[in-house]
């Protein structure tokens, strides 16, 4: 939409670069999107996929007893499930419209840009995922508060943890309704409230059970999809790299252009800056944190994201694949263009690229199948994120800093529900107030607090003997506030949503700025910390060290 | 306050020699996935002529290609080289300091 708005090819490459990070992360920014006819196909497929998920949603209500099978499904995933689940967290909606988007409309860039999307999770692997799994329990504020002062430890990650939800939600509830009304021709309004009551329900009702089932099921239908469309699609050139390559540079607009690095990567502050957000940014995300406690122990956590890697590789050289198809099948078809223009604008915008792919390669049954695969996948991702939210509240603020430990579980589960009801009825009615404008935004600050306040208090909290309470409030909230006033200051706020004239920070993306700056905080602030509480907070560090090596006090999973 | 079994496993000197070795491990393959991803960034940035050239001539098939799919594959090599060390090796013997400090404590 916003690509094909645009009045020149170049204008639309710039516009999209300045909303590639939407476009891969948060649900697609389709601009306005127009309604379209009903799809039959499409909604047919869905109403399988809502009673499928509504089938595991009863069956995970008779087992959600305790709080541990409300936040982590009493532990008892396995790493192979828990590794689909975060490939299922991780790829959404956006990931396969926008990244394949991205391949047909830059060529090489896009898949420049898959391997730093991709990067991130080795490191993960290696640095956090087992400590991860030994130090925590329901949510990441269990480990930073693990030796250091719970009530404003806890209150600080709770804070942090629900900015991050809150502006993702919206983005993705967004994104969810222009999607829909785009593939299904429903109401915008109508579509925001389907996916709101529906996340309601998986979370209420199945709590984390079912919203790690359904994001499995849902990874699944996208492998397959995906997959299928690839094979089918790429058969036509002869399964050849070279014939694909070379009939995408006879017909695409950048010509042999293509594969040289353009517009997208023409500023490397942004690109470093980007890069180091949505690195250390998944490792600072709530909901994907919260997977680590699912499983069983350190090695399954271990296996999850050995899993959840090469998922993610496959898939990304599987979009690559697709998006370069689509260069040839659907960029020189008449049909796929408004008023059969080739070259001319899209019908339905520049997202709808994958989709387009699907109908020209596997005619209307798999155009409705992936469509209903997109729906699947906002569904899948926005019960995930009401679910980190509500625990952020319930675990966190109700339970540790409201009543200091002493609320019993089944009150603790209560305000959690009530939480997730809020949570649903906030991101519903936002998403109708920002229907019309840019969320671009939204997700920078989602990532830029992810990666500026959560990451460097966890980490630091698991790798460095010096931390203290104070350090870690200072830190955490100055990389908090300078990432949101960072993306505040910057063109996509100060110039986009509150119409000045220059932005008075010149990059989007703050994470090359405020993560240094948090850590900095982190750092002089334990430092100069000297009190007596301090030092018996340093010395709790080598206990928590074992426990952290060995796994020895972990908290165990639910007998089952 | 400190629990008798981890102060156990603290003072069994083969405690110390795990987490030595694996942080020494883990702490090379992360600086070598970061390193061989910031050298390709910085290729990007500052070379891009280098991503466009092929790698025979007639083929499509360029640097840039070749670059990030070899990144995808290695990535992942190295993913499975840490899993399986961890498996066979360092988890058994963390199992065996854990369970001689439980039998002690």
């Amino acid at each position: 939409m916003r690509m094909s708005s645009s009045s020149t090819p170049s204008r639309a490459l710039l516009a999209l670069s300045l909303l590639l990070p939407a476009m891969a992360w948060a649900a697609p920014d389709l601009g306005v999107a127009q309604k379209q006819p009903l799809n039959w196909h499409a909604i047919g497929m869905f109403f399988a996929f809502v009673l499928m998920t509504l089938g595991i949603t009863y069956w995970a209500a008779g087992r959600s007893k305790s709080a541990s099978d409300f936040y982590t499904a009493g532990g008892g995933i396995t790493g192979k499930q828990n590794g689909l689940a975060i490939a299922g967290d991780f790829m959404s909606a956006a990931t396969l419209l926008g990244l394949t988007a991205m391949i047909y409309g830059d060529g090489v860039d896009g898949y420049i840009y898959m391997v730093a999307f991709f990067v991130g999770w080795p490191i993960i692997l290696f640095l956090m995922a087992e400590r991860l799994r030994n130090l925590g329990k329901f949510t990441f504020a269990d480990i930073t508060a693990y030796r250091l002062r719970q009530g404003p430890v806890r209150t600080m990650a709770a804070v942090s943890s629900l900015t991050v939800v809150c502006f993702y939600l919206v983005a993705q509830m967004v994104g969810a309704g222009q999607l829909i009304k785009l593939l299904f021709g429903l109401d915008y309004n109508v579509a925001l409230v389907v996916v709101g009551v529906l996340m309601m329900v998986y979370v209420i009702f199945g709590g984390m059970v079912a919203t790690t089932w359904v994001q499995i099921i849902k990874a699944c239908m996208l492998l397959l999809g995906g997959t299928a469309i690839m094979l089918l699609a790429f058969s036509q050139f002869g399964f050849s790299f070279e014939t694909l390559t070379t009939k995408a540079m006879e017909v695409h607009k950048l010509g042999q252009n293509m594969l040289s690095p353009g517009k997208l990567l023409a500023d490397p502050i942004t690109a470093i800056s980007m890069g180091l957000g949505l690195m250390f940014g998944i490792a600072g995300l709530p909901h994907i944190l919260m997977r680590f406690f699912t499983v069983t122990n350190a090695q399954e956590a271990r296996k999850s994201v050995f899993y959840a890697s090469g998922i993610i590789a496959f898939f990304f050289n599987v979009i690559a694949i697709m998006g370069l198809c689509a260069i040839v099948l659907v960029g020189t078809n008449p049909e796929f263009f408004e008023g059969g223009e080739v070259g001319g604008k899209l019908v339905g915008g520049g997202n709808m690229v994958a989709l387009h792919l699907a109908k020209a390669a596997g005619g209307n049954l798999l155009l409705g199948f992936l469509s209903a695969v997109a729906f699947a996948t906002i569904l899948a991702v926005v019960a995930g994120l009401a679910l980190a939210g509500a625990s952020a509240i319930s675990h966190d603020l109700y339970a540790r800093v409201i009543m200091k430990g002493k609320a019993s579980e089944e009150k603790e589960i209560r305000v959690s529900k009530i939480a997730t009801l809020c949570l649903g009825v906030v991101a519903v009615l936002l998403g109708m107030a920002f229907e019309k404008m840019n969320v671009a935004f939204m997700v920078a600050l989602a990532f830029g607090v992810a990666s500026c306040a959560n990451f460097p208090v966890l980490l630091m909290s698991m790798y460095w003997k010096g931390l203290t309470t104070r350090g870690a409030l200072v830190g955490g909230y100055t990389g908090l506030i300078s990432s949101v006033l960072f993306v505040l200051f910057s063109k996509s706020v100060w110039v986009d949503v509150l119409g000045n004239a220059a932005p008075l920070f010149p990059y989007t993306q703050p994470a090359l700025f405020a993560m240094p700056l948090a850590f900095l905080a982190i750092y002089v602030f334990s430092k100069l910390d000297n009190s007596a509480e301090a030092q018996a907070e340093r010395a709790a560090f080598d206990d928590q060290y074992v426990r952290a090596q060995t796994g020895v006090g972990a908290a165990s999973a639910a007998a089952h | 306050m400190s629990n008798p079994l981890y102060e156990n496993i603290k003072r069994d000197p083969r405690y110390a020699q795990l987490v030595r070795e694996r942080a020494r491990f883990a702490t090379m393959l992360a600086l070598l996935v970061i390193g061989v991803f910031f050298a390709f960034v910085l290729l990007v940035a500052f070379v891009p002529s280098v991503i466009a050239l092929r790698l025979t001539e007639g083929s499509n098939l360029t640097v840039g290609i070749a670059l990030g799919f070899a990144q995808f594959v290695f990535f992942c090599v190295l993913t499975w080289v840490y899993v399986r060390r961890a498996n066979s090796n360092f988890d058994p013997r963390n199992a065996q300091i854990v369970q001689d400090a439980l039998r002690k404590s």
